[in-house]
């Protein structure tokens, strides 16, 4: 154990994810060696996104105004969405450049044994954007594990009598893997295969 | 395949121990308490990381240190390779391939070996998970995708229990929050447990079709006595319903049952469909064992399960080599000429590791090497 503040900052550390006892301590340590400056750049971003970022009203991902970067960009095809669990997702699917379209943030995926259910993902929010008929073709890019899997099989059952082409990335992504983990090259093959969901 | 090099660190009550295996039969002997069976515990937990006495791995490491190391040299096929495990109760094990890390699931079905230890009397005489559990090790060593399947298929029974239970919470108060309807979420866990279980059913099924004609063999082999003795698959799917591999027919079974059976699963929160919940039921001349044979009778019946396994193994023709047989303890329960039988019926195999209390009960067909084991050290190899 540390005095006072400096054992203070190694338990905030510690909190993040991915940082154990060790590294909080290093990193303590790092901060305490530094340049003032350079601790207050820090502090100033990690205040800043807190003061600054929200999510997009429109697809959840993360923004600076009430939209994000991509649902503002006319660029970006409306025609064409595509479905992630989370924010990050946006971040890998967009380094692969094979996608123009625009996103949906669900938020998570459903899981019962974590009390995630479909009303704690933003799927009315979904059903609300493909109701004018804009969306003629909807991508499904949940993780490629049971979750995942079951998240897209319960929006292609509930979406595909509305008339949207609905599909599920192909395989080819580890299964039981995280879509954020994917490397472009694979994630990119799999959004060129990506096939139509059956609905039974 | 064999296991040419041994090296145990704080494992059981070795602290440091070195042994150098050939191919063909090794026997440990020693007296009781000594470390025989600690041994051979050792190369059973390098095919599926568990052990045969034990659920947990926290009495694997020696009482006092913090973890255990196990060390083998491979020999598959005049091939070379090691394996090292570093068993730590309090995290995952570490786990290396030839001297890279590897995920432990990689590793499925890379050692293959068949342990008989007076524990398996719980084959016969134990609950169904004993005998499921029997049935998928040895299913994930002929396939080693079997090992995701039951992995994936379990996950998707607690996702399902866990559904039932809120879905049965929430019928009691309809308007407790939220629009959708538990039962649409339950569908989609339905299509996954239908898809899975039917893979896994049909590897079940399956492989007992294999395993039969074998285990009247090593039955009549191990058997004081011959009888006619089977084999069967016992599920919940309902008595109409015909054994099949065909997994579309089985994927409607299950699809039926769970519709069947839905209120029920409802009013329990508990998935009662799938393989989750059968048995095979072993039988002796018609009679069912469990509950029916004497204590010879099971055990011989219990060993004629392992030596079908392992002729299984063999002669499966895939590329995972001929598995290590361990016979833990077997000679002291059988007569002289039962000994010999068994013996005969091992002879051939690549590698046989047995243990025994007393070296006269091994019969001197079957002497080849010997190993004298005292208090956690190897004396003479
Ligand atoms: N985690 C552990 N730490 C230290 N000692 C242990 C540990 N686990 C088991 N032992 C010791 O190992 C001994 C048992 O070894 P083992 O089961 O290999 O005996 P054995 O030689 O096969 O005897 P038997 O002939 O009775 O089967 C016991 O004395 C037990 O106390
Ligand atoms: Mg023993
Ligand atoms: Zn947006």
């Amino acid at each position: 154990m540390y005095e006072g503040v400096v054992q203070d900052l190694i338990d905030e550390l510690g909190r993040l994810p991915g940082v154990g006892p060790k590294s909080a301590q290093r990193i303590a340590f790092h901060l305490l060696q530094a340049d003032s400056e350079d601790v207050r750049r820090l502090a100033q971003a990690m205040l800043e996104v807190k003061e600054r970022v929200r999510f997009c009203t429109v697809c959840g991902n993360v923004a600076e105004d009430a939209e994000c970067r991509i649902c503002q960009d006319p660029r970006r095809d409306t025609a064409v969405l595509c479905v992630v669990e989370e924010p990050k997702d946006i971040v890998a699917v967009e380094r692969t450049r094979e996608y123009r379209g625009r996103y949906h943030v669900l938020g998570g995926a459903i899981s019962p044994i974590d009390g995630v259910g479909p009303d704690d993902l933003r799927i009315k929010e979904l059903l609300g954007r493909l109701a004018d008929g804009t969306v003629r073709e909807l991508i499904i890019a949940t993780d490629p594990n049971l979750e995942g899997e079951a998240t897209a099989t319960y929006l292609a059952r509930l979406i595909a009598p509305m008339g949207v082409a609905v599909s599920r990335l192909a395989s080819g992504l580890p299964v039981g893997g995280d879509l954020e983990y994917a490397d472009e090259v694979t994630l990119g093959r799999a959004f060129e295969g990506r096939r139509r969901l059956d609905v039974p | 395949m064999h296991v040419a090099s041994l090296a145990l660190t704080d494992f059981r009550n070795y602290q440091q121990a070195e042994l150098t295996l050939a191919p063909g039969v090794t026997t440990f002997v020693g007296a009781n308490g000594q470390g025989k069976t600690n041994l051979v515990e050792a190369v059973g937990y390098l095919s599926g990381f568990d052990s045969h006495r034990v659920a947990t791995d926290a009495p694997l490491v020696r009482h006092g240190a913090q973890r255990a190391v196990i060390r083998a040299g491979l020999v598959r096929d005049a091939r070379r390779t090691s394996i090292e495990i570093e068993i730590n109760p309090s995290r995952a094990n570490r786990v290396q391939l030839g001297g890279h890390p590897v995920r432990p699931r990689e590793l499925a079905g890379t050692v293959r070996t068949v342990l008989f230890a007076p524990e398996d009397l719980a084959l016969v005489k134990g609950d169904p998970s004993d005998r499921r559990r029997f049935l998928d090790t040895l299913l994930v060593a002929r396939a080693p995708k079997y090992a995701g399947v039951k992995a994936d298929f379990e996950r998707v029974v607690r996702q399902r229990n866990a559904l039932l239970k809120s879905a049965g919470g929430r019928r009691g108060r309809p308007d407790a929050g939220g629009t959708s309807d538990p039962l649409q979420t339950l569908m989609v866990w339905d299509e996954q447990l239908i898809d899975l279980g039917s893979a896994l059913l049909a590897g079940r099924i399956h492989l007992l079709d294999q395993l039969n004609p074998l285990l009247g063999k090593t039955y009549d082999a191990v058997a004081d006595a011959s009888a006619e003795v089977s084999a069967g698959y016992r599920w919940s799917l309902g008595e109409d319903v015909d054994l099949t591999v065909d997994r579309t027919v089985l994927a409607g079974a299950l699809r039926a049952a769970l519709e069947r059976r839905r209120r029920e699963e409802l009013e329990r929160a508990v998935t009662l469909v799938g393989p989750h919940r059968d048995d095979v039921l072993l039988s002796l001349a018609g009679v069912p064992a469990k509950g029916y044979a004497s204590h010879g009778e099971s055990w011989s019946l219990a060993l004629a399960l392992r030596l079908a396994s392992y002729q299984l193994l063999r002669d499966d023709g895939t590329s995972g080599g001929e598995p290590i047989l361990v016979l833990d303890d077997v000679f002291a329960e059988l007569d002289v000429e039962r000994r010999s039988r068994l013996a005969a019926l091992v002879g051939d195999a690549e590698q046989v590791l047995v243990t025994a209390a007393v070296a006269a009960d091994v019969p001197a067909t079957l002497t080849g090497a010997r190993v004298r084991v005292e208090r956690g050290t190897i004396v003479d190899a």
